[in-house]
């Protein structure tokens, strides 16, 4: 029998499942390997050595041995907590949504350090306080980028001519604006999007940066993003994000 | 028999080859032992019921600690699962009224405040005579957020709210805590009695 390899890594804590007596799959989003899952044993007793330091969203540093069908985590170090994200209902919701949809845009073993450094970036701005509408906004442009379901924004996705500085409406099927000329030929599911929409979403898809630009939104520009980007990544996924309901949820009693 | 495995199979930490075993001991048990067993898996499907107060799981509703008179009414320990309650009940320390939630929110898992017992507990704390609602979730992610909901929620009925103290485990180990117990624990640090 060979030995069992062992590598390390770091990566986020996107969930956790428990698993027999005392035990836990975690699955964490690391830079240099993508989505992995890993069994913690016995994380689930007090005394455990692994335990807080494998927590949702936390930032952390593991050690993992490669087993015949599960990987086991033997050492975890966790690099940034996040506490100051955790203390507050609105933006552990606003993360724990970022999570989901890392999860859901990601394929087991396949590494991007943008979609990683994206996500990290985000939490480390929740983290500071910096919560805001377009933060989130900003991640599921950038998300959807790299992730190949980028949406078209400057050319009409039927015909491919580029669009005049006006409102538009967003097809949900064909991923991007279409112009008025093709506009109810194809019979899809349409969003409207106004021409101050379209000019923030063709700026937060061109930024190379990996954090938000800092800008204030109004919230009639925040609500009407926030529908576009919703629907079209419900289209993408094919499924409702618990997480999304429960951060509006949140949104609304907070007021 | 095929039956018989998948179905124990199903049990949280029965993996195929126990279920195999399982079946097998059971056939070669004794045909009133097997009824037995048989009977009482279905005598707690009959007869245990959530108690209409605290939805702890009980065979008479009202439960009895929610009978109890002993018990302090002022108090509601808010927990994720009625096993919680037995924890809590082994420590002695804790003599008032329990509120089970039934589950914790979990966004990633599809578990939203609405699939919890939580419209019930505003309900109960609507009625006035509690003053302190103690929150028992879990101290991670999810229990924290829950925790912070339900804080949300109860923020305008003007009760005293509070969350057990975080801090090291006993029989724990100072060089292996994360961060966060370790800060916390620091911060309400205990003074010790002075000696006389």
């Amino acid at each position: 029998m060979s030995r069992p390899r062992t590598y390390k890594t770091h990566g986020i804590v996107l969930k956790h499942m428990p698993l027999g007596e005392a035990d836990r799959i975690v699955t964490v989003y690391s830079r240099e390997r993508g989505k992995l899952r890993a069994v913690a044993r016995g994380v689930r007793r007090t005394t455990s050595k692994l335990r807080g330091h494998l927590e949702t969203l936390s930032h952390v540093a593991v050690s993992i041995s490669e087993g015949r069908s599960l990987d086991a985590i033997t050492e975890a170090q966790s690099i940034h907590a996040f506490r100051g994200l955790r203390e507050d209902l609105q933006t552990v919701s606003e993360a724990v949504y970022m999570a989901e949809l890392v999860d859901g845009f990601s394929a087991d073993s396949s590494p991007d350090a943008k979609i990683f450094d994206l996500f990290l970036g985000s939490l480390v701005q929740l983290d500071e306080g910096r919560s805001s509408p377009q933060l989130v906004r900003f991640f599921e442009v950038q998300l959807l980028a790299s992730s190949g379901f980028g949406p078209e924004f400057q050319r009409c996705v039927e015909c491919g001519i580029v669009l005049e500085p006006r409102e538009h409406v967003f097809s949900l099927a064909m991923g991007g604006i279409v112009c008025p000329a093709c506009k109810g030929r194809s019979g899809e599911a349409v969003v409207p999007l106004s021409l101050n929409g379209i000019k923030l979403l063709r700026h937060f898809q061109r930024t190379s940066k990996t954090s938000m630009p800092e800008m204030s939104l109004s919230p009639a520009l925040a609500t009407e993003l926030q529908r576009v980007l919703r629907s079209y990544i419900r289209h993408v996924l094919e499924r409702d994000l618990k997480s999304a309901e429960f951060m509006n949820l949140v949104a609304s009693t907070a007021r | 028999m095929g039956r018989l495995i998948d179905e124990f199979h199903k049990l949280p930490g029965v993996g195929p080859k126990s279920a195999q075993r399982l079946t097998y001991y059971l056939v070669r048990m004794p045909e009133e032992e097997a009824r037995s067993l048989a009977e009482s898996i279905l005598a707690v499907k009959e007869r245990i019921v959530l108690c209409s107060q605290c939805y702890n799981i009980t065979e008479i509703d009202p439960c009895e600690l929610c009978n109890d008179p002993a018990r302090d009414e002022t108090r509601i320990c808010v927990v994720e699962e009625a096993l919680d309650v037995l924890a809590l009940e082994k420590t002695s320390s804790y003599k008032g009224l329990y509120h089970v939630l039934h589950g914790v929110i979990s966004p990633m898992n599809g578990v939203g405040p609405d699939d919890l017992k939580i419209q019930p507990l505003l309900a109960r704390l609507r009625n006035g005579s509690v003053g302190e609602l103690i929150i028992a979730t879990n101290p991670n992610m999810e229990g924290e957020a829950t925790s912070m909901y339900i804080h949300k929620l109860v923020s305008a009925l003007g009760l005293r709210v509070t969350r057990p103290a975080r801090g090291l485990p006993v029989g724990g180990d100072l060089e292996y805590t994360d961060e966060v117990t370790l800060g916390r624990a620091m911060e309400s640090r205990e003074t010790l009695p002075s000696s006389p």
